[in-house]
């Protein structure tokens, strides 16, 4: 990536251009309504077409994507995105619906919602799934509402306590704080599994459900997790899954078989829909049968008269008021129906080899926390660099000038100077051992030349960015009169 | 023949497999019990591309596509005209194949078109600043009701009934944990309580028609309250903006803005609000900054509202939001621009009313509100509009939302600069012919 020369919209503004043309009014104009509700002006940039398309291209190639290089984000697959699933979620019988036509107007449309939520329950292993919500953090939302209604339904509102263990999302208690509930933190032993005896303590009658990652946030499964379904069961509690990381459970594990009561996934992540550079995502709900009247509204029900929009009987009501990402549950769906069983079981296999690979190959350079066999995620530490002078954030921006994403750093927070690496199953061993090719040299360059780190990245658009200044002089929008 | 999206090959496998040491994948498995480890799943046989292509392009068909039907029908999620630019930006799989904006420097093309979208929604809306977006326009609005409950110090919103009823539903469904009561006001309404965080109301409204803003900001404000305003981003091409109308907070579903409809989602929650509000605000932000050679640049900034850093104490537990979304509506807002904003709002105004006094005329129909309107009106018909609609279909019309339950035999229709004035006159006949 070279130098740019940097410039936003009012730059390129000049009075007179625009970068669309519209058609002469067909109808007679009507008398517009007094002053008083009229715009006296209405300062947004004229711009041409083609300065715009030039822009935004040049803004374009100062972006990394998936398709750009290896993006071994941890937790957030982000795997490869067939593009002809794009394709599909274009057709213009998906595309140009309106979510208030007629059911009958749309039985395709609810057809292949219908069959998703029923594949999404098989995959998981659950008894119905409620598609409603528009990413994980919704999706987390919709789960933490269900269990607050299941718990009242039963007359037990003294259910007032989320435990969540101390790897956790940030999501996770973030949402059981939007939902009411007070969070307890369970911590993690030390190897890497929930503490059962804190979970044992903590799990109560006053406790409404434990949120659990699995495999966890360290890229590891608890084997515990027949133990921690059946204490927080025996003490009428609910098992609530984060399904971030399904991707190595894929055609291998279900959730339902695990003792969980509900899941939230993240089709953007699990079934290659495209991150969107933060979105659109989708996160449904897939529930045992214990829950599945909370389910959030609508979901697609089959009755005498073909496929309709309801309404769960006790549902904990809509998230949005259209019905979910319709376009990304498209290119999930198309997923699940190009890979079938077999497939998906290929891509949990082929993603845990990857990380595992990565791991063996990297332990002996950077610390190894947890040293055991991996599923789709390994996470190291930098502490070995950062005594040198060399921290997590210097080996992630050195990174980028060896032309590799970063993978998340410093979290989950329970592990020093984390570097979280999830490689994906779309990634070929000769990418995998180029990227080990760049940490291994890294490692060497933070024994060596500490100060190179520290000052990376030298080959990107910019330099490093004063994040201290951004948020103590907070300059979010341009003006123009 | 092997996956194309898994390109190790059985020799890489079993060499990978050296190197771990372990002697076969299912060993890498270890952790997972083993009666839990490859039970059956029943799912469909897999397909290629050629062959589902086929199948799925065969469903789509079963759906009544817009480009074929005449449709009018809004009521929160518009047909407006998407300029070929937007998607072939979009398109740009820099952007449409890249996470979040985590490392500022990999992602400075994303970073400034969100600092672009965050201008121009302001700009638009007339509000001080703009967070990168939420997931939809219903839960913006849920957002804005959380966010003035917890600005006020109080639990209970007011919402008009004028307000579409699918907001109200995500604001109660949002408020449900909290135990935040709803409570629904007439447009008249004589008392407005010291207990209310907010009101919150819609412009133009669920029905089309404009609401008298200013006068509602200042029962608000004299109560304590916030003015939380749900706005219509095309209506804002013509008409006075939210910022100037004593709006706290004001939020839109963003889809309109360079977006197909698709069933509904993916949308976009726009969320502008004044600038003394910002550590209360949910979701994203981007800021500029400068590198350590001064040169300009962009992050995302402000994270400690945020829940990866604040945890239980976040304003929201958003985290993805709608980025791709954003930046259509980004490109969308830049290739109108000034004048192409105003002629498409002047388009779906002119050809509303000339469709509202088209079927005004006709016999047994009349419009059931007399206040000024923008793009969408109410019309009482002769007949229940269910029975009516079920007529249009037949016809390749589709036509409006049946609001009976408010307004007798009434539909709520939506006219845009998608509707020829052959398609408007197409509709007003045969609404005189039924």
């Amino acid at each position: 990536m070279k130098k740019h020369k940097h410039y936003l919209l009012p730059d390129i503004s000049k009075p007179g251009k625009t970068g669309c043309r519209l058609p002469e009014l067909d109808v007679p104009a009507a008398e517009l309504p007094s002053r008083e509700f009229l715009r006296q002006e209405l300062a947004l940039p004229e711009v041409s077409e083609a300065e715009l398309v030039r822009y935004f291209t040049s803004l374009s190639r100062m972006n990394y994507g998936v398709d750009t290089g290896f993006y071994p984000l941890g937790s957030c697959t982000m795997k490869y995105n067939p593009k002809w699933h794009e394709d599909i979620a274009r057709f213009p019988g998906f595309q140009d619906i309106h979510p208030c036509q007629p059911a009958d107007t749309v039985p395709g449309a609810l057809q292949l919602m219908y069959e998703l939520q029923e594949m999404l329950a098989e995959i998981t292993g659950m008894d119905a799934t409620g598609l409603a919500p528009m990413a994980g953090a919704q999706g987390e939302l919709a789960s933490l509402l269900m269990v607050r209604a299941y718990h009242h339904s039963r007359g037990e509102n003294r259910r007032r306590r989320i435990l969540v263990p101390d790897s956790a999302h940030g999501t996770n208690p973030a949402t059981a704080a939007m939902c009411g509930f007070e969070v307890n933190t369970i911590p993690s032993n030390g190897d890497g599994n929930l503490d059962l005896k804190s979970l044992a303590s903590l799990m109560n009658e006053d406790a409404a459900a434990l949120t659990l990652t699995m495999p966890t946030t360290l890229g590891l499964f608890d084997p515990q997790i027949s133990e921690i379904s059946a204490v927080v069961h025996k003490r009428g509690g609910l098992l609530i899954g984060d399904g971030a990381n399904l991707n190595s459970l894929l055609g291998k594990v279900k959730f339902g078989d695990l003792g969980f009561d509900c899941v939230q996934l993240n089709l953007h992540k699990t079934f290659s829909t495209p991150h969107g550079g933060g979105g659109p995502g989708s996160g449904p709900v897939c529930v045992k049968e214990n829950l599945s009247d909370f389910l959030p509204a609508p979901i697609v029900a089959k009755g005498k008269e073909g496929y309709q929009l309801a309404k769960p009987p006790k549902s904990i009501g809509r998230l949005g008021a259209a019905g979910g990402n319709f376009g990304v549950m498209v290119k999930a769906y198309a997923y699940i129906r190009s890979l079938g069983a077999e497939g998906l079981k290929e891509v949990s296999e082929n993603a845990v080899l990857n990380a595992n690979y990565l791991k063996e190959k990297l332990k002996p350079y950077y610390h190894l926390p947890y040293d055991r066999t991996c599923m789709h995620e390994v996470v190291l530490s930098g502490k070995k660099q950062k005594a040198k002078g060399a921290a997590t954030l210097d080996i992630a921006k050195r990174l980028l000038d060896y032309g590799f994403h970063p993978p998340t750093v410093y979290f989950p927070q329970v592990v020093e100077e984390a570097i979280m690496i999830e490689p994906t199953e779309t990634e070929s061993k000769e990418t995998l051992d180029a990227f080990i090719e760049a940490m291994i040299e890294i490692a060497g360059e933070a024994e060596k030349n500490p100060e190179l780190l520290q000052n990376a990245p030298h080959s990107t658009p910019v330099r490093r960015l004063d994040e201290v200044r951004a948020a103590r002089k907070p300059d979010l929008r341009w003006k123009m009169k | 023949m092997p996956s194309p999206y898994i390109p190790n090959t059985d020799h890489d496998r079993a060499a990978m497999l050296r190197d771990i040491g372990a002697g076969s994948i299912a060993e890498l498995f270890q952790d997972v019990p083993a009666h839990f480890r490859d039970v059956p799943f029943d799912l469909p046989p897999p397909l290629t591309e050629l062959e589902l292509k086929e199948e799925l392009r065969n469903l789509s068909r079963r759906n009544a596509s817009l480009d074929e039907y005449a449709c009018f029908l809004g009521a929160g999620r518009y047909r407006h005209f998407v300029p070929g630019v937007v998607g072939h930006i979009t398109g740009r799989s820099e952007f449409y194949t890249a996470y979040t904006p985590y490392q500022a420097e990999a992602s400075q093309g994303i970073l400034q078109s969100i600092y672009e979208y965050q201008s121009l929604v302001c700009q638009l809306a007339g509000m001080e600043i703009s967070n990168a977006g939420l997931y939809d326009g219903s839960s913006a609005a849920a957002e804005a009701a959380l966010m003035a409950c917890r600005i006020a110090g109080k639990k209970e919103v007011a919402v008009l009934s004028t307000v579409n009823p699918g907001y109200r539903e995500v604001i109660g469904t949002y408020g449900s944990g909290q135990n935040i009561a709803i409570k629904e006001l007439r447009p008249d309404f004589k008392e407005f309580s010291s207990d209310y965080a907010c009101l919150v109301v819609q412009q133009p409204n669920f029905f089309g028609y404009f609401e008298e803003l200013k006068r509602y900001a200042e029962i608000a404000h004299g109560a304590g309250a916030l003015l939380v305003v749900i706005f219509d981003p095309i209506s804002l091409g013509l008409f006075t903006p939210p910022g100037s109308c004593g709006a706290d907070i004001a939020v839109a579903e963003g889809q309109p803005l360079g977006n197909p409809l698709h069933f509904g989602g993916p949308g976009l929650g726009i969320f502008t609000c004044r600038r003394e509000h910002l550590r209360q605000m949910p979701g994203r932000v981007v800021g500029r900054t400068t590198d350590i050679e001064g040169q300009a640049g962009y992050v995302l900034t402000m994270a400690t509202r945020e829940q990866h850093i604040r945890r239980e104490r976040a304003t929201s537990n958003i985290c993805t939001n709608e980025a791709l979304v954003a930046l259509a509506a980004t490109v969308y807002l830049a290739a109108m621009g000034k004048s192409g904003l105003r002629r498409v709002a002047e388009l779906c105004y002119h050809k509303a009313h000339y469709a509202a006094e088209a079927i005004n005329k006709l016999k047994g129909y009349s419009l059931a509100f007399k206040q000024p309107f923008f793009k969408e009106f109410v019309i009482q018909c002769p007949l229940p509009p269910e029975k009516i609609n079920r007529m249009l279909l037949k016809e390749k019309i589709i036509g409006g939302l049946d609001v009976s339950h408010r307004v007798d035999n009434g539909m709520l229709l939506c006219v845009t600069e998608m509707n020829s004035r052959p398609e408007i006159d197409r509709l007003v006949s045969v609404l005189g012919a039924l």
